[in-house]
């Protein structure tokens, strides 16, 4: 009975949203000063939104307990794409650390180079090349047209 | 009245046609009709990208630029679902139908024409709309109080979120996160810092295009990698001649699209009722309507005639409360205000008098943008064919390029493009369990003026909450909203054919679908 809850996608979206709500609206009470209706304290419109997010999320939860489960309901995709995933997400985290110690060219590069390896058919090889036309494009916009400050090169913090 | 308004739009005309402004404009169009051309890029994703690039115009390009890139954007999705059957962007889906059998019989570049000229038409008929409808509301919105403005807002955020797409439940719990997401930062009353987690990067809030680049930008590429196949371009060979449609089918269309303006321009007076619906809507009125409706669906241009022009006059009509009222219809409305923001401009029943030069060069520039679309695409259809077969796997990492540099602009702020990394990935939990994030964005730029003029009512009223239904006009906001939410309860037991259909179709956009013979 229980288990085929846990199948339920609608489950864990009631479940996040009431389990938000619920942190917003004890750290607002706890933390924050709420005021009065009058003069309202910081905490009050968190603390009251809190309580909303609470309550949206046990009508989402009440309403996938109520409904019968669909077997062909999965909650991650049929196909996992956590190569993907990975790096598109690694993408950017690349970009922060390379932007940071080398400079623009290199955080480009590095963007691009694994976020393309991400999808199936990509190689290194044609990811490299795609990182370096973005790359010298890129830096052509963003440094010479658009004169962002953000240094081509650098080395260091 | 008439005088006044032919007034103010001449005065409209001559900020528009500025060369800057021109420049700026026809960048905008250029850039969101190319970008909205891609498969994969919808306009939201576009103005987000592009979003940043404007922070260092003056407003009035700024807003005029944001525009153009829009409706370039909805054109360029019109291409892509009459000559791929890709619906990249929803209101389009239903153009698929009966654009893409054209394009297999060849007539492709008929469907093209008509769309050109129907979504002209839509979109004059809404401009008008705007020219005509916003003093009217300004001069009533500007004796709202505080309590007016709130239930108004409130009537706005519930009528974007419930009449998005998806369980109107689920809308709401996006709005509401929105709003708490506005809430990160300094009180504006105490300054003191709030859910910040104790990081001094976000006491200025969280960043607008760190949260519209993570949540269309880095969850839309994790949900779409390998998942669009490389496209059928057997049928794109589109050149310049074959736009013309024969004069049968302009026959067939003038009607159709006239109608498909009125339904447009109905459904954008309806709060929350966007141009998807409205194009659905226009569908089935012409099939309705029709002499052979059982031809609907194998290539009738009347299906592509009156859809787009319906959406075209809707998304006119959404610019209304937007700019005469601050209130924004759906997410890309919300990032057009969030750009003004940015720029230092309030935005609210104020915005006309204060800024005429923005309020009227927008309107004016919406014709001139208008036409530079036409002319745009009738000598380089080629070309936007041509960006049709760029593969995804190139695309979403330079998308993601763009989307890194951009945010990082926005500030000079590395940390910024963590923000973006964490939102996205967030983003993306959220798309799995079936959330539609762009409820988040209009809770995200309504949320700290709500909780001002809410305080303030508060204030005011001596904490009396019941205030809201003992002011008349408040009274009226709040019974439109219960009057709402008791439709989308019938609506959920009752389930319609349109509202049915309209479930059915975007299901299978979210599968996005592969272009398929």
């Amino acid at each position: 009975m229980f288990a085929e809850q846990l199948k339920k996608r609608d489950f864990y979206a009631g479940g996040l949203i009431l389990l938000i709500g619920a942190a917003v609206a004890l750290n607002a009470y706890n933390y924050y000063n709420l005021g009065t209706l009058t003069q309202m304290g910081p905490g009050m419109f968190p603390f009251m939104l809190g309580i909303a997010l609470t309550f949206v999320g046990l009508l989402i939860l009440g309403t996938a307990v109520a409904t019968a489960h669909d077997p062909s309901e999965t909650i991650l995709p049929e196909q996992r794409e956590w190569r993907g995933w990975a790096c598109i997400l690694a993408g950017p985290v690349l970009f922060i650390i390379l932007g940071q110690y080398l400079g623009m060219a290199a955080a480009t590069f590095g963007c691009v180079f694994v976020s393309a390896l991400g999808d199936r058919t990509a190689t290194v090889k044609s990811s490299a090349i795609l990182a370096v036309i973005v790359t010298f494009f890129g830096c052509l916009l963003f440094a010479f047209v658009l004169k962002l400050a953000f240094p081509i090169f650098k080395w260091g913090y | 009245m008439i005088e006044t308004a032919l007034t103010d739009l001449w005065y409209g005309f001559g900020v528009a046609l500025e060369p800057h402004n021109v420049m700026w404009c026809f960048i905008g169009v250029l850039i969101g009709n190319m970008v909205g051309v891609l498969p994969g890029m919808g306009p939201l994703a576009t103005i987000s990208i592009l979003l940043p690039l404007t922070f260092g115009i003056k407003p009035v390009g700024a807003i005029l630029m944001l525009a153009g890139v829009f409706y370039g954007a909805q054109y360029g999705g019109a291409i892509c679902s009459i000559l791929l059957n890709l619906p990249c962007h929803p209101p389009h889906a239903v153009t698929c139908l009966d654009g893409f059998p054209l394009t297999k019989q060849g007539r492709g570049g008929a469907a093209l024409g008509v769309t050109v000229i129907g979504s002209f038409i839509g979109a004059s008929w809404g401009i008008t709309e705007m020219i005509f409808l916003s003093p009217i509301l300004v001069k009533v919105a500007l004796e709202f109080g505080p309590t007016e403005i709130c239930s108004l807002m409130l009537l706005g955020l519930l009528a974007g979120s419930t009449l998005a797409r998806g369980s109107p439940l689920k809308g709401v719990a996006m709005t509401l996160v929105g709003l708490l997401i506005g809430i990160i930062g300094s009180d504006i009353d105490t300054g003191s810092p709030r859910f910040t987690f104790g990081i001094p990067n976000l006491y200025d809030g969280v960043e607008i295009v760190a949260l519209a680049l993570g949540l269309f930008g880095i969850a839309e590429f994790m949900k779409s990698v390998n998942q669009i196949n490389v496209v059928e371009t057997r049928y794109t060979k589109v050149r310049f001649a074959d736009l013309k449609p024969t004069r049968e089918e302009l026959r067939r269309s003038w009607p159709a699209m006239f109608r498909g303006t009125l339904i447009g321009s109905l459904c954008s007076l309806i709060p929350g009722t966007g141009p998807t619906i409205a194009s659905f809507i226009a569908y089935a009125t012409e099939k309705k309507i029709s002499k052979t409706p059982e031809k609907f669906g194998t290539g009738m241009i009347e299906g592509v005639a009156s859809p787009e022009a319906s959406t075209h006059s809707s998304v006119q009509g959404d610019f209304i409360p937007t700019m005469s009222l601050g209130i924004p219809g759906d997410a890309v409305m919300a990032l057009i205000l969030g750009a003004l923001l940015i720029q230092g401009i309030i935005p609210g029943p104020q915005l006309i008098r204060e800024h005429p030069d923005i309020f009227w060069g927008l309107v004016a520039s919406f014709w001139i943008g208008n036409i530079m679309l036409v002319l745009l695409n009738v000598p380089m259809i080629g070309i936007w064919v041509k960006l049709l077969a760029i593969p995804y796997k190139y695309l979403y990492p330079s998308a993601l390029f763009f989307a890194c540099i951009g945010v990082y602009s926005a500030n000079n702020d590395m940390f910024q493009v963590g923000e973006t990394v964490v939102i996205g990935l967030a983003g993306y939990i959220l798309l799995l369990l079936d959330f539609h994030p762009a409820p988040i964005l209009l809770g995200f730029v309504l949320g700290p003026r709500f909780e001002e003029n809410f305080r303030r009512a508060m204030l005011i009223s001596r904490g009396d909450i019941l205030v809201f239904l003992k002011h008349p006009i408040s009274l009226a906001f709040i019974s439109i909203a219960v009057l709402l939410i008791v439709m989308q309860i019938y609506l959920r037991l009752r389930q319609p054919k349109i509202i049915a259909d309209e479930r059915a179709l975007d299901a299978a956009i979210d599968k996005t679908a592969p272009a398929e013979p």
